[in-house]
This record gives C-alpha cells, sequence and structure tokens, in this order.
C-alpha cells in the first residue's frame, strides 16, 4: 500500500513544513486511525489486515513527531537530509551553556530552599524562550536555513529536558 | 543501572569541584553540552610557566557518569602538559569508569572539555 512510502506529513494529509495546524493534525490522525482500526479488518484477508496494523503504527509515531516541535523540526530536517547530532555533538555558544549552568544553579537553590513560585518562574522565562526558538524555527524552515535551524533544535533539546526537569522538582515539593 | 564502584566513588566524591578565574591569561576555559542528555560541563585549566597543568576544576550538570568523567580527567590532567591533556581520549575515561555503552557520550562530553579548555588557553597565550 502506497501509504506506507510517505513522510509522516504526507500519511497524515499536511503540507511537509515546519507550520502545521495542529487541531487539523489531530483531526486527520483521528481519522486515519478509525479508517485502519482492526474492527474494520475482522473479515479481511491477513495480508489487508497486517498492512491495516502497520499503517496505524506508523500513524501513531507521524503523530507524536509532529505534534511535537522539537520532534517535528528534527524529522524535516532529516527529510533534508540534515542530522541535529545530539548525542555526539558537544559544542553549543558558550552563552547558551552559560544560560544553561545559571538554570541549572537556579533549580538547585530553589529545590535546597523548597521554593516552588521559583520554579515556576524559571518554567515561564524558559518556555517563553522556547516560543522564541520555535518563532526562530518558522523563519528557518522557511528560508531553507537548515543549519541555524539545527542550532535551534539542539537549543529546544536542552530546553525540553531542563522544563521536564523542572516539572518534575514542582511535583516533588508538592508532594 | 547499576554504577560502577568508580563511579559512584567520583559522584560521591567529586574531586577538584568548582571554579577558577577566566580571564587569568593562565586559565583555560572550557564549555560544552550534549543536547541529548541535556548535560552541560565546565572544565577550567591553569597552567605554570614552565606550561605545566598545576590546577583544574570543573562543573557539572548532568547524571552520575558525566560528574564522574569531568571529575576523573581533573585528576589526570594534573602535570600534564597541554599537549599531553589534548591526548587523553574518552576510550581511556569510558574504561577506567566502566561506563556501559549508553553512557559513552558522557566521556566524550570529557574529552571535548579538555580539548575546548585547551584550545581557549592557546589562544590566550602569544604565539
Amino acid at each position: 500500500m502506497e501509504l506506507l512510502q510517505r513522510n509522516y506529513f504526507e500519511l497524515l494529509g499536511l503540507p511537509t513544513q515546519f507550520e502545521i495546524d495542529l487541531t487539523i493534525l489531530d483531526q486527520h490522525y483521528r481519522k486515519l486511525q478509525s479508517e485502519v482500526h482492526p474492527d474494520r479488518f475482522v473479515t479481511a484477508s491477513s495480508n489487508e489486515r497486517m498492512q491495516s496494523m502497520q499503517i496505524a503504527t506508523q500513524a501513531n509515531e507521524a503523530y507524536q513527531t509532529l505534534k511535537n516541535n522539537t520532534a517535528r523540526a528534527r524529522y524535516l530536517l532529516e527529510l533534508n537530509g540534515i542530522e541535529t547530532l545530539e548525542e555526539s555533538n558537544t559544542a553549543m555558544p558558550a552563552d547558551f551553556l552559560m544560560l544553561q549552568m545559571e538554570w541549572r544553579e537556579a533549580i538547585d537553590d530553589a529545590n535546597a530552599a523548597k521554593n516552588v513560585s521559583a520554579l515556576d518562574a524559571l518554567l515561564i522565562e524558559i518556555k517563553q524562550m522556547a516560543k522564541a526558538l520555535s518563532l526562530n524555527l518558522n523563519h528557518q524552515f522557511a528560508e531553507k536555513a537548515y543549519t541555524e535551524a539545527s542550532e535551534s533544535v539542539r537549543k529546544l533539546s536542552f530546553i525540553d529536558k531542563i522544563s521536564a526537569d523542572i516539572n518534575r522538582a514542582i511535583e516533588q515539593l508538592e508532594n | 543501572m547499576a554504577y560502577s564502584d568508580k563511579v559512584l566513588d567520583h559522584y560521591e566524591n567529586p574531586r577538584n569541584v568548582g571554579t577558577l578565574d577566566k580571564n587569568d591569561p593562565h586559565v583555560g576555559t572550557g564549555m560544552v553540552g550534549a543536547p541529548a542528555c541535556g548535560d552541560v560541563m565546565k572544565l577550567q585549566i591553569k597552567v605554570n610557566d614552565s606550561g605545566i597543568i598545576e590546577d583544574a576544576k570543573f562543573k557539572t550538570y548532568g547524571c552520575g557518569s558525566a560528574i564522574a568523567s569531568s571529575s576523573l580527567v581533573t585528576e589526570w590532567l594534573k602535570g600534564k602538559t597541554l599537549d599531553q591533556a589534548a591526548e587523553i581520549k574518552n576510550s581511556a575515561i569510558a574504561e577506567e569508569l566502566a561506563l556501559p555503552p549508553v553512557k559513552i557520550h558522557c566521556s566524550v562530553l570529557a574529552e571535548d572539555a579538555i580539548k575546548a579548555a585547551v584550545a581557549d588557553l592557546k589562544s590566550k597565550q602569544p604565539a
């Protein structure tokens, strides 16, 4: 079935670009999942059943990838032959790494003082930076500036990690 | 995941945590980070007039293996020349700490931090 040859954007009926409508992503994903739902293939041949299951799996992977800004940008770079090398390339702008250190120190301080509102404030600051980076990605992909887009993804990767760590810290302090 | 005894030892008693004056012409600072895990590592070395590393400090935010890798290299760096320091390989760090394959990138981070610190120091010195 040709659906399996398509990229995640095509599979879910979206233009292959960074800026997408998340409401349409939701709608198309639900529609596709209902079309390939196992209940519809009870009397189908085993071949058709298998194909519908493969599409359901791929649709799920596509949805998880596309709904997240960082993962969608990373995937789009991959489609353009660019790897973000988030495991192996450790060079990052010094000011960005300094900021990471400061944020990590602020988390430690807030944890030690059991100061949830300090963590909330830090999370807001970090979300603003994530938002700015996503806006940058809109422009960078529109201009095919893939090197810059790759750096934005690498920064967002740090930000996603630290946001998760702060949320976990808040949860622990509140319990 | 189980950490090796050596990782635990460095993690629980990290050597040489701290900061050197980054504006000192005898101090080289290397900062690196791994997007995949969010770890950040700052490594600083101080050389004497004969070009031997006499002090090394680190500050690392990351997992136990990243902290142990940076702690270990601060011990190894002391007494070495810059060229000897730049020869330290991540494989040696990983072997000493018995890092599992999924934690090899922590030793890469430490190797890259050394290289960055040496490059920073060399850029400060008159050619």
